[in-house]
């Protein structure tokens, strides 16, 4: 009777339960997720390393002050508030209360001065360089962390991401060499889920931190990242259920259709809005004819864009407007005009000094569809009467190759993180085109007073000030042309449709399953 | 035979250091370094990060340096540090040998085993449809690409038909023990095993086949015909002891190269072996990495062919061995 009386209250209560968990909006603990990932990170140490996979999962682990919607506007993590003061030089952060590490220490403004200040000062060196506008870090209490700026630096606010930014606990590395830290094998943040097990060249294990802060989150218990090294392998894993995430990248581009037509299964290119990956082709200008305007816009005219967009990326993505991809803050569309139009590229060939020499063009090693990408601009820039070979490369050779420049055109794609200043301005500073690095001036555009604007903009406290300062330069460098930009790239995210949000903030999965959830059939 | 075997490994020895310098410097020829990929792939890199790692990595010095440093550690076996793994590189192809060997020591005696049989049975009847059938598979193994073997057989066993695993080498997060386990295993290295195995099988057939023709001609064997013995007999004591020494000689030669297939079957089928961690590395330039797995997969070579050399002689006692 007993057991009558409990199946007949279970089946009320599934009854009850069943309606409203079958709503989108209605969260449901537990389950494991199971995510791939390429290639297997090198070490899961966010303040050491910070190449893409590392930042997939460590996102998870670790966590930063702030999070960015799709808008990038920056809304609570480990600061629950923050104020800007009117001169843009002071920023005081409140922290949450009652945070622990996953080592149960507890989190405070300590650990956020030491990070910033002392651990990510001497490893990180995209962080490296925004510290050079902080005057001073003060801790008045465990709870408050305030920022001093030696000149307002625009940009700022944007810059308190896992990747960027990440919280590193003090007690376990203060004092410490932290590149020979033994506690870099079994990472501890304060991040929604806990390192569990790797094992390198199969999987990583993470599971839930069940002491996080933030009520009833996350909803997961464990995830798996499966270290699947092959393309198609990837997309069988995905086929067969045994993954239920394929982050953008994981398949070929001409797999995506095939997998998107599966039954239940979604796609979405949200979430790289703060990386705004945008492509384009260096173009050394070291070299003749290359040297010459009118050859540059030429072949910016010449590259048919939008095929590369349909026939290579699936239609994803955007075609590019100029230097700034459209997610970045200071976007602006109404650039001059660099659309394709091989009649235009024929007559600036024309009068150009173009003689008929051989362009080397510079392939991405990333997989065929950058590959056939090449192919096709080189066909492109035939029609209007240039030669071209391309040279192979694997990716330490194209490194290499592009750090001695030793090419003509070379493809190639940046992440923008969010801002000008941080991740658009490298590319065009004059002063930034010393060879020995694939990510600086590597065409070597040299224009002062491009230069001199850049450097204003980054420290004008006035977000209106800014935006028309940024329209400028766009201008400027669109019509200098110091490199062919491509499109702004697309890369699709495929899950499964009863796993929730997977991507809910503008990183997306590098710091995204804080809120996902599986819904039960 | 004691001595033929100590005169061997002395040789053996130099040999491999001659192996370990000539990598050395083909490795060092290659365009870009690890420090460079590592940079390359966080997108972002000042020339102090640069400069930091390299130090780090003792890529500073000059090469007969580095050099001289590699060298006397891999005497002691101290095959170095895997900066990009963080890792000792002994440990890490101590943990990833296991599942090459047993890969490819299941596809080995897989395609050996199986060879020799399809190619006595083919031998035995030639010119019947069996041997036309046979023949032509083999053919057919023969002249197809390993990767487009493998991918298909994904296709087919695990996408459509669901049978097999098509990756990995256990079920992730099953937790199985004991014979669960190894059930487990089993079933994952089917696919990449008979992969690997078809290729090799389709050698060891037509070489067994061509063999056994070859030998079933000589004057011997007519002689043991004319005595009146049974012909399962002839087949198996006077043709097919001598038919196997050629194929022994090539299986011994193939065995070191079936590492080479390992890399392409790890790498399609997510196999977590030593093929797969070389082929990463030298996508990385993770010099240590690879010249530690050249380091042993020459000296597996060097052990099978003298393990071939005292198989030789168990089988054909008149063969005499000399250092």
């Amino acid at each position: 009777m007993l057991r009558k009386i409990k199946f007949a209250a279970a089946a009320l209560a599934l009854a009850l339960a069943g309606p409203l968990a079958a709503q989108d909006g209605t969260p449901q603990a537990g389950g494991t997720l199971n995510v791939v990932i390429q290639p297997e990170p090198p070490g899961l140490m966010i303040g050491l390393i910070q190449n893409g996979p590392t930042q997939m999962v460590a996102g998870e682990i670790y966590e930063s002050l702030l999070r960015y919607d799709h808008e990038l506007t920056p809304s609570p993590q480990l600061a629950k508030s923050w104020e800007i003061s009117e001169d843009g030089l002071t920023y005081t952060f409140t922290l949450q209360d009652g945070v622990t590490f996953h080592d149960g220490e507890p989190f405070t403004s300590a650990d956020v001065k030491f990070s910033v200040d002392v651990f990510l000062r001497e490893s990180h060196s995209r962080m490296r360089t925004y510290l050079t506008h902080v005057e001073s870090i003060e801790t008045p209490d465990d709870l408050t962390v305030v920022f001093k700026l030696k000149q307002p630096f625009g940009p700022f606010i944007g810059i308190f991401e896992p990747g960027t930014a990440p919280m590193i606990p003090k007690h376990i590395y203060e004092g410490t060499d932290f590149a020979s830290n033994e506690a870099n094998n079994t990472p501890i943040g304060t991040g929604p889920f806990k390192f569990d097990k790797w094992e390198k060249g199969s999987f990583i294990h993470l599971v839930k931190n069940e002491a996080y802060y933030m009520e009833g989150k996350p909803y997961l218990d464990e995830i798996y990242y499966h270290v699947i090294p092959d393309a198609a392998s990837r997309a069988v894993a995905y086929e067969t259920g045994k993954v239920d995430v394929l982050p953008g990248g994981s398949i070929e581009n001409f797999e995506v259709p095939r997998v998107r037509d599966m039954e239940n299964t979604c796609i979405t290119d949200k979430g790289w809005e703060f990386f705004g990956p945008l492509s384009w082709m260096w173009v050394n200008s070291n070299n003749k004819p290359l040297d010459d305007v009118n050859v540059r816009k030429a072949i910016m005219h010449a590259v048919d864009r939008e095929f590369a967009k349909s026939a290579l990326w699936n239609d994803l993505g955007k075609v590019a407007t100029g230097p700034v991809s459209s997610s970045t803050r200071f976007y602006a569309s109404d650039t001059p005009d660099i659309s394709y139009n091989p009649e235009e590229a024929k007559k600036l060939l024309a009068d150009s000094s173009y003689d008929g020499e051989t362009i080397r063009i510079l392939g991405l090693p990333y997989g065929e569809t950058w590959t056939r990408w090449a192919e096709a601009v080189k066909q492109n820039l035939a029609e209007i009467g240039m030669n071209a070979e391309l040279i192979p490369a694997d990716v330490a050779g194209w490194n290499q190759k592009i750090s001695d420049r030793d090419f003509d055109l070379a493809f190639t794609y940046l992440y923008q993180y969010g801002d000008p200043a941080l991740g658009v301005s490298r590319t065009y500073l004059g002063d930034n085109a010393e060879p020995g690095s694939p990510w600086n001036n590597v065409s070597n555009y040299q224009n002062p007073e491009v230069d001199a604007m850049w450097n204003e903009a980054a420290l004008m406290a006035n977000p209106e000030d800014r935006k028309a300062a940024y329209k400028k330069i766009q201008d400027q460098i669109v019509s200098d042309v110091p490199n062919i930009w491509l499109l702004e790239l697309g890369f699709p995210t495929i899950y499964r449709c009863n796993v929730k949000n997977p991507v809910s903030t503008a990183l997306g999965v590098n710091d995204g399953f804080r809120d996902t959830w599986i819904a039960k059939e | 035979m004691t001595r033929f075997i100590l005169g061997r490994l002395v040789k053996a020895v130099f040999i491999l250091l001659a192996i370990l310098v000539f990598n050395f410097f083909l490795i060092h020829a290659a365009p870009g370094d690890p420090a460079a990929v590592m940079a390359g792939e966080a997108g972002a890199a000042d020339a102090k990060f640069l400069a930091d790692l390299r130090a780090r990595f003792g890529l500073d010095q000059p090469l007969y340096v580095q050099l001289w440093i590699y060298l006397k550690g891999a005497v002691q076996m101290d095959l170095g540090y895997s900066f990009r793994q963080q890792m000792p590189v002994a440990e890490l192809i101590g943990d990833r040998l296991p599942a090459t060997l047993l890969l490819t020591g299941v596809a080995f005696v897989l395609s050996l085993v199986l060879g020799v049989i399809a190619g006595v049975a083919a031998s035995a009847r030639q010119g019947s449809w069996g041997d036309t059938i046979i023949s032509t598979l083999a053919l057919l193994f023969y002249a197809t690409p390993l990767f487009w073997v493998a991918l298909m057989a994904a296709l087919v066993f695990s996408v459509w038909l669901g049978w097999l695993p098509g990756f990995g080498y256990s079920t992730i997060g099953a937790g199985y023990t004991g014979m669960a386990h190894v059930m487990d295993v089993a079933k994952h290295l089917v696919l990449p095993a008979s992969t690997l195995g078809l290729f090799f099988m389709a050698i060891y057939m037509r070489m067994t086949r061509a063999s056994m023709l070859e030998v079933s001609r000589l004057d011997f064997v007519k002689t043991a015909r004319a005595k009146g013995l049974k012909r399962s007999v002839i087949q198996r004591r006077h043709i097919l002891r001598n038919a196997l020494l050629p194929v022994i000689t090539l299986a011994g030669l193939q065995a070191g190269q079936i590492f080479g297939g390992a890399i392409l079957t790890e790498t399609v089928f997510a196999w977590p072996g030593i093929g797969r961690l070389m082929f990463e590395a030298i996508n990385q330039r993770d010099y240590n990495v690879i010249l530690g797995v050249f380091y042993i997969s020459a000296a597996m070579v060097l052990l099978f062919n003298l393990i071939t050399d005292v198989v030789y002689v168990i089988i054909d006692p008149r063969i005499r061995l000399t250092a």
